[in-house]
């Protein structure tokens, strides 16, 4: 066998980061839309108040905005980086497997179909209305589909490693298929309609198996875990790997990421009583999810310290180097956004928190700061080694990383203030006892915020268009570079 | 240990899968009999609120508004009794929301009637001043999917023992039906005279509306879709 290289295969690579794009765009652009529509809802009806004011209402609109960033973006961008990531740290490439680069397409392609059903069906208000699981069970066997497809490419690539250990990203990626696999098939058992009542109705329809606060219970131990898993776990993976190979830094301390890692996959799944405080769940599934999401501070700062520790007295390249900008403002964002969250899960401070906007801005900054600040990153250093060739614009990325930055601080002030302004007026009582706010009287309290954070929005997304565009340069014009650029620091043109 | 799960991905993989479990079915497995068993007073929907609750699921109503009256003063002022678990016996899905970006719906029926909920959808900020809820005009265009409704009826009482047709105790002591269509000769489900159960439900609420078209529609056997959902509104107390 002749001693060269490894050649990878990065062809399904490429296909996720195309959709990453494209649907990050356009499930962006729709929140930006709905955030203006809470602020002038006029534009709820910007087609005319006719047949087509169903499509661009708020409450249509929402699902697609959070179903298209969460599973149409950020999993795009999780599998772009499997497809590139997986091969390296197990040194084999797919192509070494015919079976393998079969299994990679068809996850690419299967999850392109099942997307464009997706987004019709949300449209036509066909949801079975729990949050992030809104799809009925015809989308949820396509979606197991494609996961069981993924799973089957991580184990068939493990199968044929060269190299015996695993990597810590790898870990990552194993734990964000398997929760996710379980999740989903729990949340989503439900009985199709038709079929149990021989044929009557419409035949996508299903009845959860849940009832009520069981139905609640199971819905948010998915839909925090969810979030977890598909927003936390892979995009740490994404940083094991890529932060060292930027920075030309190895990692800080492998017993921090150990502590971590399994630090995370048990604490993390108890967390999720923290959505239904003073709700009808048992008194101590609350106390339980309120007490966990505390601890969860533990193994989020531990992989998040050891980010930033991994570039200890290297600390000059946040200044030269956007890549690293953008991961390490995604891992300070990280370290926010895991300590806003167990505040909030704190009963006290959930009492007025819970319901608000404050729970928004917290979505948001950790969506924004730190997931697609990451994937971002992620994309920006696989190009060169995808294209052979340079990053378009060195200054683009910079001025995209503050218009960004700027767009996510306006984004979570004004959450914040308009969640505790309004959680506080809601119980606020004059001096005879009585109620002191009409609701109505606590939501036009909230215009001037819904502004400032749609602008915000606005920001950002402006933000995202000047990445696709630096990305369609580079692949299309960017410098040709040679392999011996591509050791770490990503080359960049000016 | 650690080094030797990192070269055995099997064992890995079974590692994680174990530790991540655990949680779930320590926090959600004891509690399921004794939480969906329904209050005393607590009725199943009948086809018509049903047919509601889906037109209230299809818009996304729960995106704006919570059905989940938390036990503190502020909140019994305002929307009414804290919500207990039973009431939920019958909910599939729960419908608690996470935001109220609008108010609570928990008990929406206690104070709010057909005419007003009419008016509301049409123009909102017509009644309430200031509101940046959107107007819902397609529901008075739109069909009611009451087969679907009747299917799912069919299923829960198939499938969870939901009691249609059956005396349901209420809170003074006397017992409630809530009826189902079934034909009971044949013991099969009976969809024309579901459909017309819930034509006479609709008749019952379109009295109550000024809106022409949705008047005519009802007149011919159509049941618009802001029909059924006032029909949910007002079944929740």
């Amino acid at each position: 066998m002749e001693n060269r290289p490894l050649e990878y295969d990065y062809s399904v690579s490429k296909l996720f980061i195309y959709t990453a794009l494209g649907i990050g765009f356009v499930g962006m652009l729709v929140g930006v839309v709905i955030a203006w529509e809470l602020a002038f809802p006029a534009i709820n009806t910007m087609f005319g108040d006719g047949a087509i004011a169903e499509y661009t209402n708020f409450s249509r609109l929402r699902v697609l905005h959070t179903d298209s960033v969460i599973y149409g973006m950020v999993l795009s961008a999780v599998w772009a980086t499997w497809y590139y990531v997986g091969q390296r740290v197990l040194k084999v490439s797919m192509a070494e497997s015919k079976t393998l680069m079969y299994i990679g397409y068809a996850h690419f392609w299967i999850y392109l179909v099942s997307a464009v059903v997706l987004v019709i069906s949300l449209f036509m208000g066909i949801t079975q209305s729990k949050e992030y699981a809104e799809f009925e069970w015809p989308l949820d066997l396509s979606i197991t589909i494609v996961w069981l497809l993924w799973g089957a490419s991580i184990a068939g690539l493990i199968g044929i490693r060269r190299e015996k250990t695993l990597y810590i990203s790898v870990w990552y990626y194993i734990a964000t298929f398997l929760a996710v696999a379980m999740l989903h098939l729990l949340n989503n058992l439900a009985i199709p309609t038709y079929y149990a009542s021989e044929g009557i109705g419409a035949w996508y329809h299903s009845v959860s198996m849940y009832a009520g606060t069981n139905d609640a219970l199971v819905q948010w131990w998915f839909g925090h875990n969810a979030v977890a898993f598909v927003l936390t776990t892979p995009i740490v993976a994404m940083i094991y790997y890529f932060l060292p190979k930027e920075s030309g830094q190895a990692i800080y301390s492998y017993k921090l990421s150990l502590l971590s890692f399994w630090g995370l996959m048990f604490i993390y799944l108890w967390a999720g009583g923290h959505h239904v405080l003073f709700s009808t769940v048992p008194d101590w599934v609350q106390t339980l999810g309120s007490v966990f999401s505390v601890i969860l501070i533990l193994p989020s700062w531990g992989s998040a310290i050891n980010m930033l520790l991994t570039l200890k007295g290297e600390w000059q390249q946040v200044a030269s180097n956007p890549i690293i900008k953008f991961m390490v403002l995604g891992s300070t964002f990280y370290m926010f956004s895991t300590l806003e969250g167990p505040i909030q899960a704190i009963k006290s401070v959930n009492a007025i928190a819970h319901f608000t906007d404050w729970i928004i801005g917290h979505v948001h900054d950790g969506a924004l700061g730190w997931v697609v600040f990451m994937l971002m990153a992620a994309i920006y250093h696989m190009l060169p080694r995808l294209y052979g060739r340079a990053i378009y614009s060195k200054s683009l990325m910079a001025t995209q990383f503050w218009i960004q930055t700027l767009g996510i601080v306006l984004y979570f002030t004004s959450m914040w203030i308009a969640g505790i302004t309004q959680g506080m007026m809601w119980r606020a009582h004059d001096e005879f006892g009585n109620l002191a706010y009409s609701f109505i009287d606590t939501v036009t309290v909230l215009h001037p915020y819904f502004i400032i954070r749609a602008v915000g929005g606005t920001l950002y997304l402006i933000g995202f268009a000047m990445f696709i565009y630096n990305v369609y340069k580079t692949m299309t014009i960017g410098r040709k570079v040679e392999a011996s650029e591509l050791q770490n620091t990503t080359p960049m043109g000016a | 240990m650690f080094h030797w799960l990192e070269k055995n991905p099997f064992f890995f993989a079974l590692a994680v899968f174990a530790t991540i479990a655990f949680a779930g079915l320590v926090e959600i497995v004891p509690n399921f009999a004794q939480a969906s068993r329904p209050l005393i007073g607590t009725t199943p929907y009948s086809t018509l609120e049903l047919a509601g609750r889906h037109v209230y699921i299809k818009n996304s109503c729960n995106a704006c508004h919570s059905q989940l009256i938390r036990p503190f003063k502020s909140e019994t002022d305002r929307y009414g009794d804290y919500s207990l678990s039973g009431e939920y016996a019958y909910d599939r899905p729960f419908l608690w929301g996470s935001k109220r970006t609008g108010p609570d719906l928990m008990r929406v029926g206690n104070y709010r009637t057909t005419d007003w909920h009419e008016n509301h959808m049409w123009d909102p900020e017509k009644v309430v001043p200031g509101t940046i809820m959107p107007a819902y005009r397609w529901m008075f265009v739109n069909n009611t999917d009451i087969d679907t409704a009747y299917a799912e009826m069919i299923t829960v009482k198939k499938f969870f023992g939901v009691p249609y047709n059956q005396p349901v105790p209420m809170k003074d002591g006397t017992s409630k039906i809530v009826k189902m269509a079934w034909n009971e000769a044949e013991n099969k489900s009976d969809l024309h005279e579901a459909r017309k159960m819930a034509l006479a439900e609709a008749r019952i609420i379109v009295k109550d509306m000024k809106n022409q078209d949705v008047i005519d529609a009802v007149e011919v056997g159509r049941i618009p879709e802001i029909v059924a959902l006032i029909a949910y509104m007002n079944s929740l107390k």
